[in-house]
């Protein structure tokens, strides 16, 4: 089944009309993804940095990682409030743009990661973990997260 | 005294024009240089917030600059890094585009403000180091910082639309002025 008449309904909307036809809209929405990126990456690194053994090294894991618990959720949805209105600005551009179904699997991924065995992990009890655990959680997290934003910013090179 | 007559020397130069055609190795430079926003960005960010008394409270200040120090400056040195070559390929241009002026202003002004940060309040650090809630100095600092920040990414990503460009005329006068744009005087 072809996801097709579906970003052809999305170019359609009044949403995306008014979005595209605006001379500042996607100006001012993507600067407001952007100041969310910043705060997204923050929280992700603050806290994959830590379990590389960097950082805020004299903390827990598990206490570094509360810490950013909140800002990560709320840096995401402001990337999901921003980035949903960027996307029906041009749906069908991103039906065939390589980098969005790129970004969209590498955020997908990222999210189901992220608050499964990453959340996991970085509650677990510190004593029971293997080092090597926090270490390869880390690099997973940061090649998804990574995936995300490097497709993403290309979505606006392409086509 | 007008830079112009530098950045259009700049524009001629065959680094900058080869920079400025590339099919890669533009986008690949200005790929890195919003990515970094979050090593830079988001490392200044938590410092930030720490000093607002927001985020990792029981972790004592001193420990978040030391440990988060490091990793924030090596972000900015590729700031800097990419941003010049940005510049380089694109000198005329960015010279005469109102945000990336008003982008320059804002990190004078964030430099500022971490200097004064520096010399002032955190000077006095031994005694705050531990509390939960920062003096209000402290605070004041971290807020404009975020700020001033938030402020310098916006007109960052403004530099990319030619609302405001020389070339488009006429603008009010209020907005050649500010881009240092010559035009006919009749």
């Amino acid at each position: 089944m072809s996801l097709l008449p579906f970003f052809q309904w999305c170019e359609a909307s009044s949403v995306s009309r008014a979005i595209s036809s605006s001379p500042w809209a996607f100006a001012v929405i993507e600067s407001c993804h952007l100041l969310g990126l910043a705060a997204i990456g923050g929280s992700v690194l603050l806290v994959d940095l830590r379990m590389l053994g960097f950082g805020l090294r004299r903390q827990a894991i598990a206490d570094v990682a509360r810490e950013a618990h909140p800002w990560l959720v709320g840096s995401l949805l402001v990337m999901l409030a921003t980035g949903i209105p960027l996307f029906l600005s041009e749906p069908i551009k991103c039906y065939y743009s390589t980098p969005f179904w790129t970004k969209m699997t590498c955020l997908l991924l990222a999210i189901v990661f992220t608050f499964t065995v990453r959340r996991k992990v970085t509650t677990a009890d510190a004593m029971r973990m293997r080092p090597i655990w926090y270490k390869l959680v880390a690099v997973v997290s940061l090649a998804l997260w990574f995936g995300v934003g490097a497709s993403g910013r290309w979505i606006g090179f392409s086509g | 005294m007008s830079l112009l007559p530098f950045c259009e020397w700049l524009a001629g130069t065959r680094g900058s024009i080869a920079l400025h055609e590339s099919l890669y190795l533009y986008p690949l430079v200005e790929s890195v240089h919003v990515l970094t926003l979050c090593l830079f960005i988001g490392m200044a960010v938590m410092l930030d917030l720490r000093l607002l008394g927001l985020a990792l409270r029981r972790v004592p200040v001193s420990d978040v600059f030391g440990r988060l120090g490091p990793w924030m400056v090596a972000g900015f040195v590729v700031m800097i890094l990419t941003g010049s070559l940005l510049f380089y390929a694109i000198p005329v241009r960015s010279y005469q585009n109102i945000f990336f002026r008003i982008k320059m202003i804002m990190l004078v002004l964030a430099g500022l403000n971490a200097w004064v940060f520096q010399m002032t309040v955190h000077r006095r650090l031994a005694t705050w180091d531990l509390d939960a809630t920062p003096p209000r100095a402290a605070k004041v600092a971290g807020a404009l910082s975020l700020v001033l920040w938030a402020l310098i990414i916006v007109s960052g990503r403004m530099i990319a639309y030619n609302w405001f460009d020389c070339d488009k005329q006429p603008q009010p006068w209020i907005v050649n002025r500010a881009a240092g744009c010559i035009v006919d005087a009749r």
